[in-house]
């Protein structure tokens, strides 16, 4: 159970994207608000069930699409033209890069924190739907992840103070 | 006195390692934390006035932020 002595505040989550960067602020924010005393919840649909795989080492950050990148690199900030993108292993050489400015600025990892919320108590619920979309089963998924639908994650956020999309 | 070095760890470590060490201690112990996160200042005060903990102090030395809290 998180904390000694709940503030009987409530936090929800609906986690929807899978990329390295994006896994960041729903697990911070879980985590911290935990450590602060909330009851929190994480709902995780479509790509954000990349999150409950056993193994996150396949998280990537794309240079597709996303002008506000920019990556310190060489003393400068790079950025990344779409065409760039087109080169086999891109995707794969930037989330490397990525990777060690996480670990050389004391960022904690994405595994990191998921322990951590697991710890602290934090839910993790899987949409059954989207398990059945993809076809993943259990055995690709963490144990602690309970499976729920659209009115499990209802039920959860009108008694939640806070409601985040992310 | 329990002491927690969080230093060179980023957000939201700091807070994390803190309330994990929490834990551990009595009503009325003291921790002292270090930390070089400057976001660390603003969010030491906030994680301390709702849990309830109290801040006793904060003080900053080349870099390194110091919070004695005690838990309340």
């Amino acid at each position: 159970m998180p904390g000694a002595e709940p503030n009987n505040k409530k936090m929800s989550i609906i986690v929807t994207k899978g990329t390295l960067d994006w896994a960041y602020p729903p697990f911070i924010l879980s985590t911290t608000a935990a450590a602060m005393d909330v009851e929190v919840t994480m709902f995780f649909t479509f790509y954000g069930l990349q999150l409950l795989k056993k193994d996150l080492g396949h998280l990537q950050v794309s240079t597709l699409g996303n002008p506000a990148m920019e990556m310190p690199l060489m003393g400068m900030h790079m950025k990344m033209p779409n065409l760039v993108s087109a080169f086999p292993g891109m995707d794969a050489a930037c989330s490397r890069l990525m990777k060690n400015l996480i670990k050389k600025k004391g960022v904690a990892s994405i595994e990191d924190l998921r322990e951590a919320a697991i710890d602290s108590g934090v839910r993790l619920i899987g949409c059954q739907m989207t398990l059945d979309l993809f076809e993943w089963g259990p055995g690709d998924m963490i144990g602690e992840m309970e499976i729920g639908g659209a009115a499990t994650y209802m039920e959860n956020a009108l008694a939640s103070d806070i409601n985040l999309f992310i | 006195m329990a002491e927690l070095d969080a230093r060179g760890l980023n957000c939201p470590m700091p807070i994390l390692r803190t309330k994990k060490a929490l834990k551990d201690l009595a009503a009325g112990d003291i921790l002292t934390v270090q930390a070089t996160d400057p976001g660390s200042v603003k969010d030491f005060e906030a994680f301390c006035r709702t849990t309830g903990n109290t801040l006793m102090e904060t003080s900053e030395d080349d870099g390194v932020y110091t919070y004695v809290i005690k838990k309340n």
